[in-house]
């Protein structure tokens, strides 16, 4: 099935937001000339238990679609190259990269957000257990961290080896260094880390 | 990012056929390579299909004994399934030596089977790359080639492949599954699915226009201890410098296969007769035909450490 294609004025509109988002690129310059009308493609995506309806330039990521289009800046842009995390969300409860997906590759899908994990007044216990530990500095990456972090005690509940289980038949052990190695796609350029792991063990129920 | 069109594909043969069809398409799965290559516009398909809605994600045991990974099956699905763990140790262990857990949440068995060289000069578009721009040179051969090729390459290019599962999978003697533009199927012996630069480093594997991976199948488990070992500049989250991967047999006997080293998993069966005689002898025969550079001949008894060290720990 091919998408229809339809070209809105909100569609001009999102281009240039697209165009904007491009600005720190070296060799803007370069670039080929971006079409004057933008084809765009509608999509839904169900975002924190909530329906949105988007019409999006095709090239637009899932990443610049939470934060231009649906304002959800929580979900950070680090590297934009899924090296740091910081772009980190859930896809139906699975923990990815959103500046390595287009937002149409998702339409239909079940999106959280750090904004959906907790709010000031009622926090995730991930994020209350990194306020306690002082998980952070700066806190950019913390809401990729925070979404990563929930994500990874899942994938332990569920079984899933990491490269430092010993044995691949049995359930992984949640250690120290099971932690830290299954949130290695996670920089913090402030070097939290220690208290990072403390804050994951503790919402575990583990000792780190 | 160019622009570009996008499309769902609803089944294989579609895809195949509208791929051939339009001049500059792409597939795209996981996209956590292609996407990352068409920000920096290396990678500008002028048409996108989407096939993450075929279907093609189960993992399912095959009539002799073996077993079928769709081409969609997440890297992390793969590496925890129960038969893997069970029975293809080697390649669970090869892929969660890869990426992190976000890309292999992302990161499709085909998609990482057909990822692109991290050869710096591939990245660095003001820098030559025959690989990126066929007949511009190849910025690596005279300058920082530390992480690149050993063996396989050319004069044209000395890109490494990647992959860490891809290893595992030419240990495994892993069969890929295709379908052609014409809808007919094709099954591609791994060793003869990528290709070595030579004077065409750009085409790195042997599908023809369109043709879409659908599955790969790996024969009947073999036994053994299955060993992956990885060496990298951190203990996480980084690409192999050489890679080992091993099946080892009670008796001595086995396999092994190289990452890091070639612009393809690197394998020699003639070198596995000399398994039980230890990993001096078998890096000799797998490695003899190396030419490495001044920054990357150390990539040589690293390889010969390395795997004297998983032969080490297949006896423990």
């Amino acid at each position: 099935m091919a998408v229809e294609f339809e070209v809105t004025r909100r569609g001009v509109i999102v281009g240039g937001a697209a165009g904007a988002a491009l600005v720190s690129a070296p060799h803007i310059e370069a670039r080929a000339q971006t079409p004057a009308r933008q084809a765009t493609v509608p999509l839904t995506l169900e975002v924190n238990g909530k329906r949105r309806k988007l019409d999006v330039d095709p090239r637009t990521t899932l990443l610049d679609a939470l934060r231009e289009h649906l304002h959800l800046t929580g979900t950070k842009k680090g590297c934009d190259q899924g090296q740091c995390g910081a772009c980190t969300v859930l896809v139906e409860g699975r923990r990815i990269n959103s500046c390595l997906t287009l937002a149409v590759m998702q339409d239909g899908q079940s999106i959280t957000t750090i904004e959906g994990l907790g709010t000031p007044d009622k926090l995730h216990p991930m994020q209350a257990a990194f306020v306690r530990h002082d998980g952070f500095q700066c806190g950019y990456c913390t809401p990729g961290q925070v979404c990563s972090a929930v994500a990874v005690l899942d994938e332990i509940k569920a079984g899933m080896p990491s490269h430092v289980t010993g044995d691949l038949e049995a359930d992984p052990q949640l250690t120290n260094i099971e932690i830290r190695e299954r949130m290695s796609g996670n920089i913090c350029r402030c070097g939290a880390y220690p208290n990072i792991v403390e804050a994951i063990a503790e919402v575990a129920g583990g000792t780190a | 990012m160019r622009p570009f069109t996008y499309e769902r594909a609803t089944s294989t043969a579609d895809a195949a056929a509208a791929a051939a069809r339009t001049i500059g398409s792409r597939f795209i799965a996981g996209g956590t390579n292609l996407l990352d290559l068409m920000k920096l516009e290396i990678e500008t398909p002028g048409h996108l299909i989407d096939v993450n809605g075929l279907g093609l994600d189960r993992i399912e045991p095959t009539k002799d004994g073996g077993l079928r990974i769709g081409a969609l099956v997440r890297n992390s699905d793969l590496a925890a399934n129960a038969e893997v763990r069970r029975d293809y140790g080697v390649l669970s262990r090869a892929l969660v030596a890869g990426a992190s857990g976000q890309l292999r949440n992302m990161a499709t068995t085909a998609g990482n089977l057909l990822q692109r060289t991290r050869c710096p000069y591939f990245y660095d578009t003001n820098m030559p790359c025959n690989k990126r721009k066929p007949g511009s040179g190849c910025g690596a051969l005279e300058g920082y080639s530390r992480q690149l090729a050993i063996i396989g390459s050319s004069d044209a290019c000395i890109a490494t492949h990647p992959s860490d599962m891809a290893v595992a999978m030419r240990l495994l003697d892993a069969v890929v599954e295709t379908v052609q533009p014409d809808g007919s199927n094709r099954a591609i012996p791994i060793a003869d699915f990528h290709r070595l630069p030579g004077d065409t480093p750009h085409v790195e594997n042997t599908l023809v226009p369109g043709e879409l991976i659908t599955a790969v199948t790996l024969p009947k488990p073999i036994g053994g201890r299955h060993i992956y070992r990885k060496v990298r500049d951190r203990s996480s989250f980084a690409f192999a410098v050489v890679s080992v991967a091993a099946v080892v047999q009670p008796d001595g006997s086995g396999r092994v296969a190289l990452g890091g080293v070639a612009h393809k998993p690197w394998r020699v069966e003639a070198a596995e007769a000399a398994m039980p005689r230890g990993a001096k002898e078998v890096t000799a025969q797998v490695l003899a035909r190396a030419r490495p550079t001044h920054d990357n001949a150390f990539k040589i008894p690293l390889v010969e450490r390395t795997l004297g060290a998983v032969l080490a720990e297949a006896r423990s």
